[in-house]
């Protein structure tokens, strides 16, 4: 178990090294130099542009860049933004905004798309099961902006529910309608996978014995149907967590919320190497770790699944 | 059968979407303009996160300078006409445009105590001009003998050929410039300009208190200033998300505020605001998103202003394109100028939030023109085009094997207008004509830098202070600043150079006008049109304006 552990965290290391450097290159190699682009049409002189591309090693070649940026990295010392603000402070604030939003999303996601999925698939091709996969196809081929500008009008603009934006106040209440939004694509993936295993383990052979020991029906939906049928979903919900984290800047953007996604929106468009780098990094460090608690998730649900040989 | 079930549901809900989407404005229209305006109600305002430390001298993108003009007062301040009034000032005098004598009132001082005299505007200017401090404004004290002293700087070329060009200064203060006693500024410019103090209301003219010159990246942090606003408190500047002001009880100048602070909420994209100002959630924006363009006048009735501002665009055609120069060139820029149809790329396009373009300035300044001669290149008249077009190919046959390009960056929405006016060039002309797009405002200025553009390119000028001289001497100057295309004609050079030692602003702006006239000969860019600013406010106010440059005047709303 620890070996394992051990083994997957030194995963990390050419995981983290590749990603930074083809994110580092792929800025580097964006045409224009993005300090004139700060000033528009009315350029300072000279010397503060010169100034400020040194600053930011914007002088060097890719090479030195990218050496003085890992081991800025690596003595913690992540540097300032083109706004001159640190980049570690900025990260400070936006990810546990970020965070909020995808946990919000993430148990929306899980606790209703599980349990819808678990009624629709013991009800396979009643009523309940019908609407619930039309409502679900609905939701997926609808894009997730559509959605946001819908619910940002009628429960935001409309309704007067809830504030349109989040802005400031980043709390878990303000948050819900984003979460919601962000949560719903990935709810009809999970009420289908659901629903999938969970009418295919109703036939099981343990579950007609379970029924035959004279257990309760809810003992053994939760306990044996349920909990076989996890897998598949715990594995998509584990990867979706750093897809939620990451990919959050379509529904970030909509409802302003300040977090990862804008922020990485934001220096994208500014050209922002350090900064880019430095939102990609942690990404990356979240999507191994959420990776690694599925793994160890799946011995939890199935017994059988060992990790040392 | 499912299938279709399916459609059904799908096409009521598009039917309820659109639904809620066009009545989307309708929601908060009960005006109740009846309410009392309330002094002491703090308001909130569209922004994003300033690119800078709040330093007058540092700050040139609007989100910073928005904040900036708030937080500090100069000696001069523009109404809401561009006109420049005395604030701090209680006299501007000179007899030669060239030396200047300044009063600088008394009593007046900053949030902490400090005391404001001549001396303190004198370190201001000499700390913003000075190289090594690296200040973004440096620029704006060229004018004063001396500048080039402490502006020096050392040229040199690395292994691999880029020039670096770090600060030299050989002088550490403006010799032109003095305090004489407590209240009294001296300046002497390295030339005589009649304009200089139209542009003593700008934000890098603001006077800085002690604590700024000695550590201003942690001033910018918590400015103190002396403006009609300050912060709220110590760290109310909170990093992506918001900038609180209240109001300075203790200002008394011509920017007085009418409500009892600003918040100024962070937004990334300015969709986002549009909808909370739709909900009452914000008060003000003055970017309104590209796609509501169309209907902020019917979302917002009666909350809407559009108000023309300093601002133009122009379609420039380097110099150094073979196909625009000599006799022929001229002709061949003339016909361009002529085969854009400004009336219709501004009716439908920008939905009347541009003007077609008549001068090279804009509109709003004192001096303005319509009808310099040779204006009439202006006009949309396809068989003069036609015609002009056909003499300047008996001259020198046009070089078609490439289409006509017209560079621009698409992010910010240019390229509707630019397919107008290529299809413009390509049905009236008869030439080929099409966009060059670049992703980013920057790989456009990259190649106008390096003098590399195949074809033409979209350019703007925004005033930075309210003269004809803001709008064609950084512009069009031989070697100016923002010359990137590098025009060059000395008959215009000598006449903007007549025109800032003229003795009167009224004779300035003759010469200015005049100055003009050789640029309609040349047409080293067209005038295409000029910007109003579309803004938009919630039930919590009254209403809102904007000044001469387009920004709304924060301290002027009444909330309700």
């Amino acid at each position: 178990m620890v070996r394992f552990i051990f083994r997957r965290l030194l995963q990390v290391i050419p995981v983290f090294l590749g990603t930074t450097l083809l994110v580092y290159y792929m800025v580097f190699a964006l045409p224009g130099d993005p300090i004139a682009a700060l000033f528009g049409e009315r350029q300072p002189p000279q010397s503060v542009i010169d100034a400020l591309r040194a600053q930011y090693n914007l002088d060097q070649p890719f090479w030195v860049q990218y050496g003085l940026f890992l081991k800025n990295l690596f003595t913690f010392n992540l540097g300032v933004d083109f706004t001159q603000q640190p980049i570690a402070a900025a990260l400070a604030r936006a990810f546990p905004v970020t965070a909020m939003l995808a946990i919000e999303a993430l148990i929306i996601q899980a606790v209703f798309g599980i349990a819808f999925g678990v009624f629709a698939g013991l009800k396979k091709g009643k009523l309940f099961d019908s609407t619930v996969l039309v409502v679900s196809l609905l939701v997926i081929a609808v894009p997730t902006f559509v959605l946001g500008f819908v619910f940002q009008l009628i429960f935001g603009v409309q309704l007067g529910w809830a504030k349109p934006t989040v802005g400031a106040n980043a709390d878990w209440g303000n948050l819900i309608l984003p979460a919601v939004v962000l949560g719903l694509v990935s709810f009809a993936y999970v009420l289908r996978l659901t629903r999938a295993s969970v009418s295919e383990n109703m036939n099981a052979d343990y579950v007609r014995t379970a029924t035959a020991k004279g257990l309760s029906r809810p003992r053994v939906v939760i306990a044996h149907i349920l909990r076989n049928s996890l897998i598949p979903v715990v594995t998509y919900l584990g990867a979706n967590l750093g897809g939620l984290m990451g990919g959050a800047i379509v529904t970030e953007g909509i409802f302003n919320v300040p977090g990862v996604g804008n922020k990485l929106f934001q220096a994208i468009q500014r050209s922002e190497g350090p900064t880019i780098v430095a939102i990609v990094s942690v990404l990356v460090l979240v999507f191994v770790i959420t990776n690694l608690l599925v793994d160890l998730l799946y011995a939890w649900l199935d017994p059988r699944i060992r990790y040392d040989q | 059968m499912r299938f279709s079930r399916t459609s059904k549901a799908l096409g009521v809900a598009a039917i309820i979407a659109l639904a809620v989407t066009g009545c989307g404005g309708g929601g908060g229209s009960n005006n109740n303009s009846s309410a009392a305006a309330d002094p002491n109600k703090v308001i909130s305002a569209y922004s994003n996160e300033p690119q800078n430390p709040l330093l007058p001298a540092n700050t040139n993108e609007v989100y910073g300078g928005r904040v900036v003009e708030l937080l500090f007062e100069g000696l001069r301040a523009y109404d809401s006409d561009g006109k420049p009034v005395n604030a701090l000032a209680d006299s501007i005098e000179t007899t030669d445009s060239q030396n200047w004598t300044i009063k600088v009132k008394s009593g007046a001082k900053f949030t902490n105590g400090e005391a404001i005299t001549a001396k303190t505007f004198v370190d201001s200017w000499n700390f913003a001009a000075l190289s090594t401090n690296l200040q973004n404004n440096g620029f704006f004290f060229e004018s004063i003998e001396g500048y080039a002293d402490v502006s020096a700087v050392n040229e040199t070329t690395g292994a691999d050929g880029k020039k670096t060009s770090t600060p030299a200064p050989t002088a550490q203060t403006m010799s032109g410039l003095a305090a004489k006693d407590d209240q009294t500024i001296t300046v002497k410019l390295s030339q005589p300009e009649a304009d200089w103090s139209l542009r003593l209301g700008y934000s890098a003219f603001y006077p800085l208190p002690s604590e700024a010159l000695k550590d201003p990246k942690k001033f910018g942090e918590n400015p103190i200033g002396n403006g009609p606003y300050k912060f709220e408190k110590e760290g109310a500047w909170v990093h992506d998300q918001s900038i609180s002001l209240v109001k300075n009880p203790d200002y008394s100048g011509p920017r007085a505020a009418k409500n009892g602070g600003v918040t100024f909420k962070f937004y990334t994209d300015p969709g986002p605001a549009y909808t909370d100002l739709q909900a009452d959630n914000l008060d003000v924006t003055d970017v309104v998103p590209s796609n509501a363009l169309k209907t902020y006048t019917t979302d917002f009735p009666d909350r809407n202003s559009t108000r023309p501002n300093a601002n133009n665009s122009t379609l420039n055609i380097p110099g150094y394109n073979p196909n625009f120069q000599g006799e022929a060139g001229t002709l061949r820029r003339q016909a361009l100028s002529h085969a854009i149809n400004r009336e219709e790329i501004t009716k439908v396009i920008f939905n009347g939030t541009r003007t077609p373009a008549t001068e090279f300035t804009a509109p709003v300044l004192d001096g303005y023109n319509d009808s310099i001669p040779g204006s009439d290149v202006l006009k949309f008249d396809v068989q003069k085009a036609k015609d002009l077009w056909a003499q300047a190919e008996k001259i020198k046959p046009y070089d078609g094997s490439k289409p006509l390009l017209i560079a621009s960056n698409t992010d910010g929405g240019n390229k509707e207008w630019i397919d107008a006016v290529a299809n413009g060039f390509k049905n009236n002309l008869g030439i080929q004509a099409e966009i060059q797009p670049f992703a980013k405002f920057a790989e456009v200025l990259d190649l106008r830098k390096s003098q590399s553009l195949p074809g033409l390119t979209r350019a703007g000028w925004q005033g930075d202070y309210p003269s004809l001289y803001n709008f064609l001497g950084p512009v069009w100057a031989t070697n100016a600043s923002s010359n990137y295309e590098k025009y060059s004609n000395p008959e215009f050079d000598k006449l903007l150079k007549e025109g800032l030692a003229a003795k009167t602003p009224e004779d300035a702006n003759k010469k200015f006008n005049q100055a003009q006239e050789v640029l309609f000969k040349d047409l080293p860019g067209l005038p295409l049109w000029y910007r109003a600013t579309p803004i938009v406010w919630s039930n919590n106010v009254v209403s809102a304006e904007t000044g001469w440059n387009g920004g709304i005047r924060y301290f002027d709303i009444e909330a309700k």
